[in-house]
C-alpha cells in the first residue's frame, strides 16, 4: 500500500514515527499520548475526561487536519481551476495535490478515477445515478448484504424502482459474518453490481471484499465496496481488492465532515454520463448543448469543497504517519481487551464475529433488561460517549431479532482503559435497572 | 473531569418509572377499539400501538403495544392509567399538561392530575430523551384527531 509512495509528503508523520520507535511501551504507538495530537480532548477544554467511543458514527480529528483547513482558507484561498493569478494556481495545486494523496492512500493507479463527493452517500448516489441508470435494467438484480448501511441500500431501492430491477440480500450468519455459501447461487441470477461494505459500521465485521470480487467478477457482475468504515481501519487497496467503485468518508478518518472521495475505474468513469450539470464538469457550453470536461471534472459540478479535500488529505498524512502496522496492532489490541471485558459482563449479548481477526474495534451489544437509549444515557451521565439505536441498519437490527443495540467504537485514541471505564459504566446501569 | 452540571441519574431513573417499565398496565390489543395509531420514532425505533374505545366523547376503555426504552414506554403505561374513563377533553388537557412539565414547568410537575407521570418530570432535564417520553401522548392526540 502507501508505505511504498514515492514523493516524501508524510514528513510529519516520519518525525511522529520516529518519536514512537525511540520510545519504550507495550506498543508501537501510545494512544494515550496520541491524544495530545486531538485538540477536542484537551484537558483544560470543555470535554476533558470524555471517553468517545463513537467513532463509527465520526471520529474526532487531529490537529494537522484542522490546520491543513485554517492554513488553506488563510494562505491559499481562490476558486479552483479558474483564475488565472498566482492565488487561484496554488489554491488548484492544493486541491489537486489532496486528491493525489487521497489517490495513492487507496492504491490507485490513475489520480484521474478519484471523484471528490460529500462522502460515502454521495459516492454511493452518484454511481447509481450514473452507472446505474446505464447498466442495470428491467428484471435485473442488485446484491447487497445484511450488513450494509442505509446509504448502501436506499439508493440501490431508488435505483431499483426507476428501472424495474430486484434487489436481493446476502445473509450473514449466527456470528454476523457474511453468508459466502450463499454467494455463488445468488449470483447465479442476472446479477449486474454486487453492492457491500468493506467493514460493517454496526457489527465491525471486516468483509473478505478479494474474494467476493473474485466471484462477483466470474459471474459477470460489477462490485461496489463502501468503504466508510475501511478507509479509517484497514490499508486500502482497490486494485488489490478488484472492486469497480470504492467510496469513503473523510471524516470517519479524521478528516473534516461534507468531504469524501470515489474512486472508479476510468473506463466505467468513461462511459459513465455527468452526475450533476454546472460550472466545473463542462468542455464547451451551447444554448442547447455541451460537452464534457475530462475526467475526474466530468463528475464535479460547482464549486468544490477545497478546504474539505485539503483537510480529508492531511486526515490521510495523519493516519499514514501512525503506519498501517501500528494502526492493525492497537486495534487488535483494542479488539481482544474489548471482547474479553465485554464478555464477562453479566447479562451482555455482544454481536459481531468472535474471532478477533473477523473484525475492528466496533462492539454492539444488548443488555438484558436495559434498553440500549437508556444504557446509553446512563453513559452519558458518567462522561462515556456511545451510541444507541440502528445504527442505520434497520434490516440488519431485524435479522438480529432486537429493535436497536447500544455500540461502542473505538479510533486510534481509544486506549483499553476506556474500555475499563465502559465495562463499569455498563455494571452501573446494570445497578440501576437490576 | 467530566461536566458535572449532568443532571443526576436518579431524576430519571426513578423507581416508579422502572417499575410501569418491567409491569406495564394496559398492555396488549383491544377487540373493540374504535381507533388504533401506531407511532414511531425512527431516529431510535421507540414504537407504540395505542387502542382507544372512544363512546360520546368518552375514553372508555384503552390498551397498548409498544417496544422501546423505559421511557417512552413507563410514560404510555402511566398515561393510559390516566386516560380510562376521562372525557377525551380531559385527555387532551392532561396532554398538554404532560408536555409543559417536559418543558420545565414546575407546577405541570406539581399536578396531581398527572398521577404517577409525576415521576417523568426529571425527563425535562434530558433534552435527548423528553421524545420517549412524549411518543405516547403524541399518539393519544393522534387518535383523537383521527376519531374526529
Ligand atoms: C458503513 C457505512 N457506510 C456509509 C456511511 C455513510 O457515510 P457518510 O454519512 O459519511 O456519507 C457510513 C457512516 O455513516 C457507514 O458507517
Amino acid at each position: 500500500m502507501s508505505e511504498s509512495v514515492p514523493g516524501g509528503a508524510h514528513t510529519g508523520g516520519a518525525t511522529l514515527a520516529a518519536e514512537n520507535a525511540g520510545r519504550s511501551g507495550p506498543g508501537p504507538f501510545d494512544p494515550a499520548r496520541l491524544r495530545d495530537r486531538f485538540p477536542i480532548f484537551r484537558p483544560e477544554g470543555p470535554n476533558a475526561g470524555l471517553v468517545y467511543l463513537d467513532s463509527a458514527a465520526t471520529a474526532q480529528r487531529p490537529d494537522v487536519v484542522l490546520d491543513a483547513i485554517n492554513d488553506f482558507y488563510r494562505d491559499d484561498n481562490a476558486n479552483v481551476h479558474r483564475g488565472l493569478y498566482e492565488l487561484s494556481r496554488r489554491a488548484t495545486e492544493r486541491f489537486e495535490e489532496a486528491r493525489s494523496t487521497v489517490a495513492r492512500f487507496i492504491g490507485a493507479r490513475d489520480t484521474a478515477e478519484v471523484v471528490w463527493t460529500r462522502g460515502t452517500t454521495e459516492g454511493i448516489n452518484l454511481v447509481a445515478a450514473t452507472w446505474g441508470a446505464g447498466n442495470v435494467g428491467p428484471g435485473d438484480e442488485i446484491l447487497l448484504t445484511m450488513l450494509d448501511h442505509h446509504s448502501n441500500v436506499v439508493p440501490w431501492q431508488l435505483l431499483a424502482r426507476r428501472v424495474g430491477a430486484r434487489l436481493r440480500y446476502v445473509d450473514i450468519d449466527e456470528s454476523g459474518r457474511l453468508r459466502l455459501d450463499q454467494l455463488d447461487a445468488a449470483l447465479k441470477g442476472p446479477v449486474k453490481l454486487v453492492a457491500l461494505n468493506h467493514v460493517s459500521n454496526a457489527l465491525g465485521t471486516i468483509n473478505p471484499v478479494a474474494e467476493v470480487v473474485e466471484r462477483a467478477r466470474s459471474a459477470g457482475a460489477r462490485v461496489l465496496v463502501d468503504g466508510a468504515q475501511g478507509a479509517p481501519h484497514l490499508p486500502v487497496d482497490v486494485e488489490a481488492l478488484g472492486c469497480d467503485f470504492y467510496a469513503l468518508s473523510a471524516h470517519k478518518m479524521g478528516g473534516p465532515m461534507g468531504i469524501g472521495a470515489l474512486w472508479a475505474r476510468r473506463e466505467l468513469l468513461d462511459a459513465m454520463p455527468p452526475y450533476q450539470g454546472g460550472g466545473e464538469m463542462i468542455d464547451v457550453v451551447h444554448p442547447d448543448e455541451s460537452t464534457w470536461a475530462e475526467l475526474p471534472h466530468k463528475f464535479e459540478a460547482g464549486t468544490p469543497n477545497v478546504g474539505g479535500a485539503v483537510g480529508m488529505a492531511a486526515a490521510v498524512d495523519f493516519v499514514q504517519s501512525l503506519t498501517p502496522a501500528a494502526v492493525k496492532e492497537h486495534e487488535s489490541r483494542l479488539v481482544a481487551y474489548g471482547l474479553e471485558r465485554l464478555g464477562r459482563v453479566a447479562g451482555l449479548r455482544l454481536f459481531g464475529p468472535a474471532e478477533p481477526e473477523d473484525r475492528i474495534a466496533v462492539f454492539s451489544f444488548a443488555m438484558q433488561g436495559v434498553h440500549p437509549h437508556d444504557v446509553a444515557t446512563i453513559l452519558d451521565a458518567q462522561g462515556i460517549a456511545v451510541r444507541a439505536g440502528h445504527h442505520c441498519t434497520q434490516p440488519l437490527m431485524r435479522r438480529l431479532g432486537v429493535p436497536a443495540t447500544t455500540r461502542a467504537s473505538c479510533w486510534v485514541y481509544n486506549t483499553t482503559d476506556e474500555i475499563d471505564r465502559l465495562v463499569e459504566g455498563l455494571e452501573e446501569a446494570a445497578r440501576v435497572f437490576g | 473531569m467530566i461536566d458535572r452540571s449532568t443532571p443526576a441519574l436518579g431524576d430519571l431513573f426513578q423507581d416508579i418509572i422502572l417499575e410501569h417499565y418491567r409491569r406495564p398496565r394496559n398492555k396488549g390489543a383491544l377487540q373493540d377499539a374504535t381507533v388504533n395509531v401506531h407511532m414511531n420514532n425512527p431516529t431510535c425505533g421507540d414504537e407504540v400501538h395505542l387502542h382507544l374505545v372512544v363512546e360520546e366523547g368518552v375514553v372508555r376503555d384503552v390498551a397498548f403495544e409498544g417496544e422501546g426504552c423505559s421511557i417512552s414506554q413507563s410514560s404510555i403505561s402511566m398515561m393510559t392509567q390516566m386516560l380510562k374513563g376521562q372525557p377525551v377533553e380531559e385527555g387532551l388537557r392532561l396532554a398538554e399538561r404532560f408536555k409543559e412539565m417536559m418543558h420545565g414547568d414546575a407546577d405541570a410537575a406539581k399536578d396531581k392530575a398527572l398521577r404517577d407521570a409525576r415521576a417523568l418530570a426529571g425527563v425535562s432535564k434530558f433534552p435527548t430523551r423528553v421524545k420517549c417520553a412524549l411518543l405516547g401522548w403524541d399518539a393519544f392526540e393522534e387518535a383523537v384527531e383521527r376519531q374526529g
